[in-house]
């Protein structure tokens, strides 16, 4: 493919891709460790009912008011889950499980019940995004990367994004051993006078910014893999927390590129005419690396020795 | 630091009984998790360069009597203070062995990682690690006999190496209050001699040593102080006055055999 084609059409939707891949998959390697993967599928689900108010108060579908509904429901949502936690003295992922199932059903309602027949939202739209439309019309080849006025052209998600990764990057290389420490042992983090609480927290914070910038571009179902898969996978290739953190960066990349190609092209190679979701084909990549890191990976099983003794 | 030494050339505890000097002085401590309290009302005063157990049953209060401590739990009531000032300015002279079973040991790293987060108080969030600090680790490691394995992952330790490591990470701390809970559950017998050796070895340079306690037949042989704690404190002093039947009995109510408290006293004498 020529870069005349390939630049404006397919460059800046597998940027995207990629930069939300990464964004989700950094915090979700101390999600999973901390067994709380499952962090990204409630904010994932709790924003739907921000973005709907958003809408529903604006009138329109522009960025902005749907980010900022998005970011209130999901404050909403773990003020709510810490309430319920701690009034009903149940366990965090019960609250979870209560909370971001009642607020998605609620998100679901309002979009049924009001009327979006005119605009550009739907529970599709909702979980799988439109990463195939996020193109570049203004360039004409690779020299428009130079060309400033191309590059104002660039879809807006992208530069969101990039921000967002930027952001996710920096807080975990400033509270890389903070993170560590009290993800492997909070006890020991507390005694040395750490704040745990705010930490993960900040972390569960951080992830929401990432699922919400994602879930503008790409939907939400991305999301949910990108939490959970890489990391997961990743976590199945070696012993090293740093290790694990460039694998999952590696998988995410691969999940994204790999994704949007096969999504693009894979069914005109099997004979068929339409390209198939690029955000679905990326959750379905991941989860095949999952698959492979389980069945074959280096350190897949548990190498503890027995608890006692 | 001469005090310390003073502490220690004599073997004895300090008579000095002042809260103000005390490594840990804890005033009216109450916490609770629900509805019943896991320590009511309890006073206790650990004395400079002493070694103290603290025992009672399970569900005593032993555990969240070192977590309130350290201000691991909120208590409802209670004052806490570290060589007579407020914990928080008071930190970098504590050093903490949690339960080893209170953490995944299948977590991605590697056991000198593990001994290097002892010195995060120095190193702060961005501080560079160096050879010194690295060799420090190791210095920690073969203190507790466990050097050959700092580059192993720790999910292929024994418990009792675990334990161990859990040490040295305290070593690395270089605190002069150790509190260590329960550091002999489930460990084979030589980790628990390589284990109360360096204790002993820390209590002799002055360090003062509180550990969560649960094998009663050791107590006299490890310990010069014991706290008996069953949710309220029983009773508080040196093993030879307060490490009695009586106290034990008041302790562990009806749960320990009288047949066991008599071997106990046997032992003691």
């Amino acid at each position: 493919m020529s870069g005349a084609e390939f630049v404006p059409l397919s460059l800046t939707p597998i940027l995207i891709g990629v930069f939300t891949a990464v964004a989700c998959a950094l915090p979700g390697n101390f999600l999973v460790l901390r067994r709380q993967a499952l962090i990204g599928d409630a904010i994932s689900h709790v924003v739907l009912p921000g973005i709907v108010v958003a809408f529903l108060v604006t009138g329109t579908v522009t960025a902005w008011p749907m980010m900022i509904g998005a970011a209130l429901a999901s404050i909403l949502a773990v003020v709510l889950i810490e309430a319920i936690r701690r009034l009903g003295r149940i366990e965090t992922g019960a609250a979870m499980g209560v909370v971001f199932t009642a607020m998605f059903a609620g998100g679901v309602l309002l979009l049924e019940r009001s009327d979006t027949s005119t605009v550009h939202l739907d529970v599709e739209h909702a979980l799988m995004g439109n990463l195939e439309s996020l193109i570049w019309l203004d360039a004409m080849g690779w020299a428009s990367l130079l060309d400033p006025v191309a590059l104002a052209g660039l879809p807006p998600e992208l530069g969101r994004i990039f921000i967002t990764l930027i952001g996710v990057s920096a807080f975990l290389w400033l509270f890389w051993r903070p993170l560590k420490i009290s993800t492997f042992d909070e006890g020991f983090a507390q005694g040395l006078g750490m704040r745990t609480g705010a930490l993960g927290m900040a972390l569960v914070v951080v992830s929401a910014v990432a699922a919400v910038a994602a879930f503008d571009a790409v939907g939400s179902i991305i999301v949910i893999a990108m939490f959970i898969c890489p990391p997961a996978a990743a976590r199945l290739m070696t012993n090293r927390l740093e290790r694990q953190i460039a694998w999952s960066v590696v998988f995410a990349v691969i999940s994204a590129v790999m994704g949007y190609v096969l999504a693009g092209y894979g069914p005109l190679w099997l004979g068929g005419t339409n390209a198939v979701s690029a955000a679905g084909m990326i959750a379905t990549t991941s989860g095949l690396i999952l698959l492979l890191a389980v069945l074959f990976g280096p350190c897949r099983s548990r190498t503890g020795a027995p608890s006692e003794g | 630091m001469a005090h310390l030494e003073l502490a220690t050339d004599h073997g004895q505890p300090l008579p000095d009984d002042s809260v103000s000097e005390s490594p840990l002085a804890i005033r009216g401590l109450t916490v609770s998790y629900g509805e019943k309290p896991a320590v009511f009302s309890v006073d206790a005063t650990f004395r400079d360069g002493s070694m103290t157990a603290i025992i009672g049953p399970n569900g005593a209060g032993k555990s969240t009597l070192l977590k309130a401590a350290l201000g691991v739990i909120r208590p409802l009531s209670g004052a806490i203070t570290v060589y007579g000032k407020p914990l928080r300015n008071q930190r970098h002279r504590i050093a903490y062995v949690p339960q080893r079973a209170s953490v995944d040991w299948d977590f991605p790293t590697r056991v000198l990682d593990v001994v290097l987060m002892g010195l995060y108080r120095q190193l702060g969030l961005l501080g560079r690690l160096n050879a010194q600090h690295r060799a420090r680790a190791l210095d920690c490691l073969d203190r507790v006999g466990m050097a050959d394995f700092a580059e192993r992952q720790i999910g292929q330790l024994s418990g009792g190496q675990q334990q161990r490591v859990f040490l040295a990470r305290a070593l690395a701390q270089d605190a002069e209050l150790y509190l260590l809970d329960e550091p002999f559950a489930g460990v084979d017998a030589a980790t628990e001699k390589a284990i109360i050796d360096v204790l002993k070895t820390l209590n002799r340079q002055g360090r003062t040593v509180v550990a969560v306690h649960h094998d009663l037949a050791t107590v006299t042989d490890y310990f010069d102080r014991v706290f008996l704690i069953n949710v309220r404190k029983v009773a508080e002093g040196a093993v030879a006055d307060a490490f009695t039947a009586a106290n034990l009995q008041a302790a562990y109510g009806g749960r320990l055999a009288t047949a066991q408290i008599d071997d106990l006293e046997l032992a003691a004498h």
